[in-house]
């Protein structure tokens, strides 16, 4: 009947291998093949630039609301470059890289903003979900895939996202505690932006970090320098990994920061300084990673310019082809219900089919 | 055939399940080595491993969650909420997710899963044990809503959930699970979802129950016609939702006098719907106003009020009378 501290065997790290500079800690550099390294840097540009098309579109009138991932672009595309295409993918929303990156085209994106279920249709032979937006609640899915991958003995892994918010919902605990309990082959990822719209990380858990809430599952977890694409890539290589041998989940918080609003519909002058968005500005990962390739040989001027011309065109495209796909047909909103219509549904798909005839809606938006 | 109880009969659908479809897999609390709460599950760990028959840690939302997850994945998952009162705690996952993944994505991802519960009153059980709140999911679209009443209706319809590529929540009558027996075929046995049943045959008024209350309606139809000489139609939803209108409606054209009977609240209830659809396609068929025999607007009683607050075949056949008698 002692009173006695308890060991737990916490294996809590932190990684960081590139500062802000854009300097490398020799040791720890991963040494990325150059196709690899810049095509991270690609995928960031088109996120970023992407990014800022979208808050432009949302002004026009052309989108709804959009929710911007400007500064948090190391986080997701170092992240998502290290699945394979068996592995499946559970996006939160400030991911757009992850799509880019697994194959769905940008105006399938834009049309999840515009007000199309077709942004939620993965193409062919993705394994992704589409964006979600209830918080945290796609964390058990997560958990539910990664645990048929291992009642069907099939060494894939899954990787969740979702944002520092999202750790407070009873959904996170209770993805996190089933995939530890069984053992599961999935990597939580956190993007920790420091912001749930208004309410500050520091107000939402009295943890130190999120990090360390893995110990509390009993599996491994890390926190990253979410802006240093080089850390986010050696962590969670090494989780999907782990998870494919049968290692079991871990949790990644990478501590970024959201540059931007939350959505368009926000104004963080409310309820944050400029003088801390200036400290992050001058974190923004997309420079730091440009010195960094431009140091290693892998990028010169000439390249840089490319890309971004490149990207731009398929910025342009993509608008292009969101623009002319817009009519649609609001009488399909009945269409995907049910695998077979049910006979009240047939009555009332009739109904609203004479209601649009009447009224004469077009098929327009 | 063989006679058994719905307990035996609901055990043997998913024995059914297990057997002929690989990718069909069992979680819930206490499901595996406990067999279930009520037994529903007896025996299936032993067959089938604990890789097809899960027991899970004590969370509704993962457990749907999760579930969603597996079907994402190509699984059959079946969830057993060990009761209807504690499945608002995945509530969420059903009306975000369950219901949504296959319309949301345009048909690329199918939620070909069952969620089942216990639902009902009459087990003198504690609080939130003697619920009935099917409106909740019937009011979700793109869930089938599926209530059996006899032990072989309910080893066809959890068959039929099981296959079907539809989600579906599964209500468990359980206070019929283990009160009357019938014969039930070795061979696995199905029904079409989202069809109604006339369960007794008449032409005077026409009775809409479904679940635990068809045994006192089929009672009140009895006591109706020994004593009165009263021929009354009993209508049994076992969908009810998406809802048998043409049953319904055809029986109402026959008979023109109505009473809906259900456990759930009034306002809002299977009834109101039930009503509606009368009122929209029979009503120059209506003899009578409509009676509804229903749990009243207020918290399900302890137990101790129970037997007093469910309607019985008495509060049935009195409201038939009232109905008749217009």
């Amino acid at each position: 009947m002692p009173r006695k501290p308890i060991t737990v065997k916490p294996k809590l790290e932190y990684l960081s291998i590139l500062d802000g500079e854009g300097k490398v800690d020799e040791k720890l550099d991963p040494k990325l093949d150059a196709d690899l390294a810049v095509k991270i840097y690609r995928f960031m540009v088109l996120a970023r630039r992407m990014d800022e098309r979208c808050i432009n579109m949302q002004r026009q009138g052309r989108i709804g609301t959009y929710g911007p991932c400007r500064g948090q672009e190391a986080a997701h595309c170092a992240a998502s470059v290290v699945m394979e295409k068996e592995d499946w993918i559970v996006p939160a929303f400030r991911e757009p890289g992850s799509f880019f990156m697994r194959g769905w085209p940008l105006e399938t994106i834009l049309r999840f903003w515009g007000g199309y279920e077709e942004g939620c249709q993965p193409p062919e032979g993705v394994n992704d979900l589409p964006i979600a937006v209830p918080i945290a609640s796609q964390t058990p899915h997560a958990t539910g895939i990664a645990w048929g991958m291992k009642i069907r003995g099939a060494k894939q892994a899954v990787l969740c996202y979702c944002g520092d918010g999202g750790t407070s919902e009873g959904d996170f605990h209770e993805g996190m505690n089933f995939a530890g309990a069984f053992d599961l082959p999935v990597v939580f990822f956190v993007q920790n932006n420091h912001w749930a719209i208004s309410i500050p990380r520091e107000a939402q858990t009295r943890s130190e970090t999120i990090a360390q809430k893995a110990i509390a599952y009993g599996f491994d977890g890390i926190q990253v320098d979410g802006n240093d694409p080089l850390a986010v890539y050696v962590a969670t290589k090494e989780a999907v990994e782990k998870a494919r041998a049968g290692g079991g989940p871990t949790l990644i918080e990478a501590v970024t920061y959201r540059l931007s609003m939350h959505t368009t519909a926000d104004d963080p002058t409310k309820y944050r300084s400029q003088a801390e968005v200036t400290k992050w500005e001058k974190l923004d990962p997309i420079p730091r990673y440009q010195k960094y390739l431009v140091k290693r040989g892998m990028l010169d001027q000439q390249t840089i310019d490319e890309i971004e011309e490149d990207v731009k065109a398929e910025v342009a495209a993509a608008e292009e082809r969101y623009e002319a796909a817009r009519d649609v047909d609001p009488l399909d909103c009945f269409d995907y219900m049910y695998t077979e219509l049910p006979q009240e549904l047939v009555e009332q798909r009739q109904e609203f089919a004479e209601a649009i005839e009447r009224e004469g809606h077009g098929h327009g938006h | 055939m063989a006679l058994m109880n719905m307990v035996g009969a609901l055990n043997r659908a998913m024995d059914d399940a297990l057997r002929t479809d690989d990718t069909v897999v069992l979680l819930g609390q206490d499901i595996g080595q406990d067999e279930g709460v009520f037994r529903v599950t007896a025996d299936l760990l032993r067959r089938y491993g604990d890789q097809r028959v899960i027991d899970t840690p004590l969370a509704e939302g993962a457990i749907v969650g999760g579930a969603v997850g597996m079907a994402l994945y190509g699984l059959k998952p079946v969830a057993e909420m060990q009761f209807s009162g504690f499945a608002y705690q995945a509530f969420h996952q059903v009306e975000q997710h369950m219901a949504r993944f296959h319309n949301r994505t345009r048909g690329r991802y199918r939620m070909s899963m069952v969620v089942r519960m216990p639902y009902g009153g009459g087990i003198r059980a504690v609080e939130h044990h003697s619920e009935s709140r099917e409106t909740y999911y019937a009011h979700t679209p793109g869930l089938y809503m599926v209530i059996p009443s006899t032990p072989r209706n309910a080893r066809a319809l959890l068959l039929e959930s099981i296959r079907s590529p539809e989600p579906v929540i599964f209500f468990e009558p359980k206070a019929v699970y283990r009160s009357f027996k019938e014969e039930v075929p070795e061979e696995p046995e199905t029904m079409e979802l989202g069809k109604a049943q006339i369960a007794r045959a008449g032409t005077d008024i026409t009775f809409v129950a479904y679940g635990a209350m068809m045994r006192p309606t089929l009672e009140a139809a009895e006591d109706l016609a020994d004593t009165e000489g009263v021929s009354a139609e009993v209508v049994d939803l076992l969908t009810v939702s998406p809802l048998d209108t043409d049953t319904i409606t055809e029986s109402v054209t026959k008979t023109g006098r109505v009473v809906v009977i259900h456990e759930g609240p009034r306002t809002c209830g299977i009834g109101a719907e039930v009503i509606a659809r009368i009122v929209e396609r029979a009503l120059m068929h209506l003899e009578a106003p409509i009676k509804r025999v229903t749990g009243y607007d207020v918290h399900f009683p302890y137990f101790a009020r129970e037997r007093a607050f469910m309607p019985n075949a008495e509060r049935i056949a009195h409201a038939a009378r009232e109905v008749l008698a217009f």
